[in-house]
């Protein structure tokens, strides 16, 4: 048995699962403190379902803790920011997109040093120790506790970035946390940067939250590992989060598509989730969501996060329905649904109160929408039903047939047809669809690099990252012959010479317990 | 009349040099930054065509590569000035502004850096009034204005200047080579010219058009009414004064490859009525180059082919297509000096290996008098007689 928990901004669901099976399912508002919720969860599960803490072989996690820390401005630690590559790079120097105030809450300190790569691997200036040394100087008189490295073309070649760090931590001593751009992000400096940035400011706060679940996981008598879960819907175990907090920053969209999918029996599928005020369209492939290929801002910081693609239309079941035009939303009553609404005595025609009319939802008096027409009705909810099929078909990356999965509170305003895509599939527990994600065991690799391909080496080539992916995911705790290439993509780059191509792969496979253990 | 820009326009510019990149150019998000951290809140001043005294010294600024470059190594900042100080030092004489080579994607930023840097005003035009892949694809060139000498800066401080006289082909040749070997992208200052050079041979006001577009589109979206409409509205007063809608739908295909350093391939997008059999075709390389409409050409280089966001209007470049985008696809007439048999001959269809002959957006009635009439004027003979000297 293992437990899943996804602790969101507003709720905290839990599940007790075996294999892929829902033994208990509960759902609590988050507490302030996150120790107590999951305390609270984990025995309310138990209460669900008797089991004995040594029953449990994980622990999984998502939590929106780190992203609503940047978010907050609070709680991160003083940061320096240093990159390798001058003399190139210094128009721009790092935090330069930075929000005041963000850059004040973690009191940055940036500097510039030689080195850096070119894109095919050419150093661009030899690293220099003494300007280092006197950087890390700099940084200690400065109070900092965490820094970012990063290196011009550092997805091509690390190993400045790797060296610079072992000359910070030589001066800095071991409690500075030291966080590397090549393992957090990918092509494009600033965005990748940024993103070492957050991680490194995130430092100190992911070793307090990582000591707090575990403590209150322990408290349950569960011994068994803890893990969290990440962007793409892996997971990574604890040590990593202490290294790598950046990484759990999307996980609740990612843990409730993966949840949708779990439950419906799908890998390849559409997910909507309706919700009261909007409806939220992703893809899954291979059961993990499609990522945005633009760069994210997060907390007004520009950076290329891997997020799942997520295309959100004003459709959802507080939305207010125009009485002669059959349009739905984009406005919406919000959390006021349980007075504003028609059929809970209020005097707002909803997309709720049209659900209650054609009999798709049993809430509140049927008796207030009864004088509604039943031609508008389905007027409004073939509407509805357009609408999510046009979202879906713009989300889908071929005219392939894809399966469509609703989930949400919402998700009765979605007729059992869809226009394009056929019957709609509505899983059970979808209440607790993110808590059963973050259940899923599964680990990654990735790798995101340019490589100059010689003619006639192009297999070859996409056979040796394809292999290095999979030995990143084995290392990362799957087991061997569960791995397998979940995603490919190759770009060509233009005025570059020997066919110069960016190459990303990712590969997953099922998390090896014997070996975390 | 000359104008101020101020950094408050920069955003506002980037989408519209993105829009006359026709889905090349390079993103001038990097370029727009280094702008805004020279510029703080000061300002550049912009110099009309019109009002360039005859024997003002203009030198244009660019960058030229692989934009992908740029994300990852940004500049050092000070590269297209050197460039700029290095033509100088080698022509003996200082320039008394600058102005771009490029109007579409990241071209339209540099000469604003170096402006920023210099103090120097930027002339309102430019030389292939839009993107095109190569240095030598320039109105300047074809009515007798060369890139050489041309001066060429890294960030080490590393200077080369390439004279290869009147070919202009062997010089983009020679530079692109030198660019590859300073890491794929080089900041460059070539085709100097007098004020009466400007006058005879820049498409003008390409500056404030990219402007003006950018802006137009975002005060639609704020107002809520059609960028569509704004666009149109904005051009009529140009000389791209022809925009025509060719197809809405959806992309359903795109396929691309690198061949000779080019990313080529081609765009379908299928009407957004399933039952329909209409289909449409864009051919790029770097920038959009053919469309076709079940079979027949609507749009052929040097007209603009623009993909754009099918409500926003927001640019879409051949990089940033995906499959399932709901598009508009626009065609905007090119002015009459870049339709000419010179001019077709630079960077016309057979430029680019396209058999199809060259017709104008908006039909052919139109643009043929339009071409008369620009060959008639007393400049345009000029121009003619002097490429033959």
């Amino acid at each position: 048995m293992h437990i899943g928990i996804d602790v969101g901004g507003t709720n905290t669901d839990a599940v007790l699962m075996d294999d892929t099976r829902t033994l208990a399912a509960v759902k609590h508002a988050t507490t302030p403190d996150v120790t107590t919720g999951i305390v609270q969860a984990i025995g309310d599960l138990r209460a669900g379902h008797h089991f004995d803490g040594s029953e449990i072989t994980a622990v999984m996690i998502g939590t929106t803790h780190f992203i609503n820390a940047l978010v907050q401005a609070k709680r991160l630690a003083p940061t320096a920011a240093l990159r390798l590559g001058l003399p190139a790079t210094q128009a721009l120097p790092p935090l330069v997109d930075w929000p005041a105030e963000l850059v004040e809450a973690i009191s940055a300190r940036s500097y510039l040093a030689h080195g850096g790569y070119e894109f095919d691997g050419r150093p661009i200036s030899p690293l220099d120790p003494e300007e280092l040394r006197a950087h890390a100087a700099d940084m200690r008189a400065n109070g900092i506790r965490s820094v970012a490295i990063s290196s011009v073309f550092s997805p091509v070649n690390h190993d400045l970035e790797v060296e610079a760090a072992r000359i910070v931590a030589e001066e800095l001593g071991p409690d500075v946390a030291i966080s590397l751009s090549h393992e957090i992000g990918r092509i494009g400096l600033l965005e990748r940067e940024n993103a070492t940035i957050i991680n490194a400011a995130l430092r100190e706060l992911a070793s307090e939250i990582v000591d707090g679940l575990t403590a209150a996981v322990r408290k349950q008598g569960i011994e068994a590992p803890i893990f969290l879960s990440q962007n793409d819907g892996t997971l990574m175990d604890e040590e990593y989060v202490r290294l790598y907090p950046v990484a759990t920053f999307a996980s609740g969209p990612t843990n409730s598509m993966r949840g949708a999918a779990m439950t419906s029996g799908l890998d390849t599928c559409a997910v909507v989730d309706i919700g009261g005020t909007t409806s939220d369209v992703g893809l899954l492939i291979n059961g993990f969501p499609r990522e945005t290929s633009n760069e994210v801002k997060v907390a007004g910081i520009r950076t290329n996060f891997r997020m799942p693609d997520v295309l959100s239309i004003g459709i959802g079941g507080g939305s207010i329905v125009n009485l002669e035009t059959a349009e739905v939303g984009p406005e919406s009553v919000g959390y006021r649904l349980m007075t504003e609404a028609l059929v809970f005595g209020g005097s707002t025609l909803t997309a709720t109160d049209v659900a209650v009319a054609a009999g798709r939802a049993d809430i509140g008096d049927a008796s207030k929408v009864a004088h509604l027409d039943p031609e508008f009705v389905e007027r409004v909810l073939s509407r509805i039903a357009d609408r999510v099929a046009e979202a879906v078909d713009r989300m889908r990356t071929s005219p392939e047939p894809i399966p469509v999965v609703a989930v949400g509170g919402g998700s009765v305003l979605l007729s059992d047809e869809l226009p394009l895509f056929g019957s709609v599939h509505r899983p059970e527990n979808f209440a607790v669809a993110n808590a059963i994600g973050a259940s899923i065991a599964q680990v990654g690799g990735e790798i995101d690099k340019v490589y100059a391909i010689e003619p006639g080496r192009r297999e070859a080539a996409i056979a040796e990252v394809r292999a290095e992916a999979v030995d990143k995911a084995i290392a990362a705790g799957a087991s061997p012959g569960s791995v397998s290439i979940v995603d490919f993509d190759e770009i060509p780059i233009p005025y570059l010479p020997g066919n110069a191509t960016r190459i990303r792969v990712k590969a997953v496979g099922d998390l090896d317990m014997a070996v975390v253990r | 009349m000359s104008w101020k820009l101020t950094a408050a326009d920069l955003s506002d510019l980037a989408r519209g040099a993105t829009l006359l990149g026709t889905g090349g150019g390079g993103d001038p998000y990097i370029g727009k930054m280094l702008v805004e951290q020279v510029l703080g809140t000061g300002s550049i001043t912009i110099l009309d065509p019109d009002d360039l005294a005859d024997d003002l010294f203009v030198i244009p600024t660019a960058q030229m590569g692989a934009p992908t470059v740029m994300i990852e190594k940004i500049p050092a900042g000070f590269e297209a000035t050197l460039a700029l100080r290095t033509l100088e030092d080698h022509l003996g004489r200082k320039a008394d502004a600058t102005m771009p080579i490029e109007c579409g994607g990241i071209n339209s930023m540099i000469p604003l850096l170096v402006a920023a840097e210099t103090g120097l005003p930027v002339v309102d035009g430019d030389g292939m009034g839009r993107a095109f892949p190569e240095l030598s694809m320039e109105t300047f060139a074809v009515y007798g204005v060369h890139g050489s000498p041309l001066a060429l800066a890294g960030e080490r401080g590393e200077r080369v200047i390439i004279d290869t006289g009147d070919d202009d082909r062997q010089m983009e040749w020679l530079a692109r080579g030198i660019t590859i070997r300073l890491g794929g992208v080089g900041h460059i200052a070539e085709y100097a010219m007098s004020g009466a050079d400007v006058k005879r041979t820049a498409v003008p006001r390409t500056i404030s058009m990219a402007l003006a577009l950018g802006r137009a589109i975002r005060l639609a979206r704020e107002a809520h009414s059609s960028p569509f409409e704004a666009i149109a509205e904005t051009l009529s007063t140009t000389l791209y004064s022809h925009v025509r809608e060719l197809f809405v739908g959806k992309v359903a295909d795109v396929e691309r490859r690198t061949t000779d350093g080019f990313a080529k391939g081609r765009a379908v997008i299928l009407p957004l009525d399933p039952s329909s059999d209409d289909r449409f075709e864009i051919a790029f390389q770097n920038e959009n180059l053919i469309a076709h409409h079940n079979g027949d050409v609507v749009a052929i280089v040097p007209d603009l082919i623009c993909v754009v966001d099918h409500e926003t209007a927001e640019p879409i470049t051949t990089e940033g297509l995906r499959y399932g985008q709901r598009v508009r696809v626009l065609g905007i007439s090119t002015p009459a000096m870049m339709r000419t048999q010179a001019a077709l001959q630079a960077f016309g269809p057979t430029a680019f290996g396209l058999t199809e002959p060259f017709m104008p957006v908006e039909g052919e009635t139109a643009a043929a008098e339009a071409a008369l009439e620009f060959a008639a004027t007393a400049r345009g003979v000029g121009v003619a007689e002097e490429a033959h000297a």
